[in-house]
């Protein structure tokens, strides 16, 4: 890919995150006093607003909701929400993929994609 | 407590430049705002109350205050991005009802078109404090590509097809046809629609409304006022208000916040669907229009395309006459925000004034439904339901 990636924001609610990013590890945010993960990842949980989060590995496995390739740039890309295996759905991209070939339900992995000058970004390319 | 019959839209402007190089923003706002009371018979001494969003110059409503010198008690800048002007129509009526103005000016203007902004297709700006900021940017969501992923997804789990779809297109060409200020006048078929170029799958070229210098301004104000005004009496008898996000990751994008909003105003003007004789639907896309009318009521949920199919958003021809300036997708989009134009096509329909050919015959009752932001993330949604007396 040779789409120049925007670098992700790297802030005190979400440095652990991208620092085991740079490790080619997926966190994913879990509640340790209602159980449920969530996304995009925050230090209060959206559910049951406790504030003792835990960093958990995720499988890296998830199927695509929705997705849309973006054609009138001169590099089209996908966009999607992938429904990961732990539960939420988060907003990516699908990469390594033939665009013409991906479909609703398709089961894919995480793969961590350079970015400008921040750490690599999650995305998904089919399984 | 409600807003029902406690205020009137006296007058409605839209500025008939679509692009407007030689004009400022605050000049298009000004010019908008004396519009909108000339129509209602009222001067700048009269407004004090003033509305505004994200569009308007300067932070909230101070510097178009300034600009216009206006002398206010009341101001609202609630920012829902298209959402704003159905919204603030519904909160300059709440601070009427309130006694906290009496004349009540709302303005909506922008250049979008002159600055050569790409509205759809490139990724916006953000604030990086925006909690979703870092978890969004590296993929390059953009307006069409996110409102294309609802599009997908709706076609996934109903059946809806393009060509559906392109039916909503093709409505409302049929109406900007008699609109001498649209920018799209020419009639197109579905095949038109499924036959331009794919912008973000499933979106065609067709599908996406355009983009327009422009704006426009309501003027409303309280009851005693408005009967001693020489317009029709247009009142607000109805809203909704509704903010929808992800819910944590959790969240399904074939329904919009219209499902919230539009059941809360309704219940406050005490009306069904059915009663509705006009609709001003927003229409950034329209898959937008699509979702939006399932999630009102015109019709059950998943249904929207088989709806919109073989006319019936057509005025003469079907049963939900829509947007007849033309709307978003042939008319005009001023400042890519398309609520308020909503608002003042619906006024029209409502005083008998639109345009002879797609006029709906006895229209005392309409609706206009306004999304703001992103469908596919978050997104503002407002329902304004108004009545000629």
């Amino acid at each position: 890919m040779t789409r120049k990636i925007t670098s992700p924001v790297v802030n005190a609610e979400t440095k652990a995150f991208w620092d085991a990013a740079r490790q080619n590890r997926f966190l994913i945010p879990v509640c340790t006093a209602c159980g449920k993960a969530h996304w995009y990842p925050r230090a209060i949980c959206p559910f049951c607003a406790g504030d003792q989060i835990a960093w958990r590995e995720a499988s890296g496995r998830g199927t695509i909701y929705t997705y849309s390739v973006m054609r009138r740039v001169k590099e089209p890309y996908a966009i999607a929400h992938v429904t990961l295996a732990e539960g939420p759905t988060m907003l990516t991209n699908i990469v390594d993929c033939d665009f013409d070939k991906l479909y609703i339900g398709q089961p894919v992995a995480v793969v961590f994609q350079e970015t400008e000058n921040g750490p690599p970004a999650p995305m998904f390319r089919p399984a | 407590m409600t807003i029902k019959g406690k205020a009137y839209i006296a007058g409605a402007f839209e500025h008939p430049t679509r692009l407007a190089p030689d004009k400022t923003v605050a000049q298009l706002h000004a010019e908008v705002a004396l519009g909108a009371l000339a129509d209602a018979g009222l001067t700048r001494e009269d407004v004090d109350g003033y509305f505004c969003s994200g569009d308007a110059p300067g932070p909230g409503p101070a510097s178009m205050a300034e600009y216009m010198n206006l002398k206010l008690r009341h101001v609202d800048s609630t920012e829902v991005g298209g959402a704003s002007y159905t919204l603030l129509a519904a909160h300059a009526a709440e601070a009427i009802a309130l006694g906290k103005c009496d004349v009540a000016l709302v303005t909506l203007a922008g250049r979008p078109r002159s600055e050569g902004m790409a509205t759809g297709t490139a990724p916006r700006p953000r604030d990086p404090n925006q909690p979703e900021a870092g978890w969004e940017a590296p993929y390059a969501i953009t307006t069409a590509n996110g409102y294309a992923m609802c599009a997908m997804r709706h076609m996934h789990e109903y059946g809806t097809t393009s060509e559906q779809l392109a039916w909503v297109k093709v409505a409302a060409s049929h109406h900007a046809q008699h609109n001498p200020h649209a920018m799209l006048p020419e009639l197109v078929t579905v095949e038109d629609v499924v036959n331009s170029p794919m912008i973000a799958d499933p979106l065609h070229r067709l599908d996406c409304c355009v983009i327009s210098d422009g704006g426009g301004a309501l003027v409303i104000v309280r009851p005693e006022i408005a009967k001693k005004l020489n317009r029709p009496l247009i009142k607000i008898i109805g809203a909704g208000e509704a903010v929808k996000h992800l819910t944590g990751g959790s969240f399904d994008l074939t329904t919009s916040g219209a499902a919230r909003a539009g059941p809360i105003a309704f219940a406050e003007a005490g009306v069904t669907p059915a009663d509705i004789k006009y609709a001003s639907i927003y229409d950034s896309f329209t898959i937008t229009v699509i979702i939006q009318l399932e999630d009102l009521g015109f019709c059950a949920k998943g249904a929207g395309g088989k709806f919109v199919a073989d006319g019936n958003l057509i005025a003469g021809v079907g049963k939900l006459p829509f947007n007849t300036d033309g709307g978003g997708l042939c008319n005009n989009h001023p400042a890519n925000r398309g609520s308020m134009t909503k608002v003042i096509e619906a006024v029209r329909q409502l005083r008998g004034e639109a345009h002879p050919a797609v006029q709906v015959k006895n229209c005392d009752l309409a609706l206009a439904q306004g999304t703001g932001f992103q469908l596919a993330t978050r997104h503002g949604s407002a329902t304004l339901i108004m009545e000629r007396e």
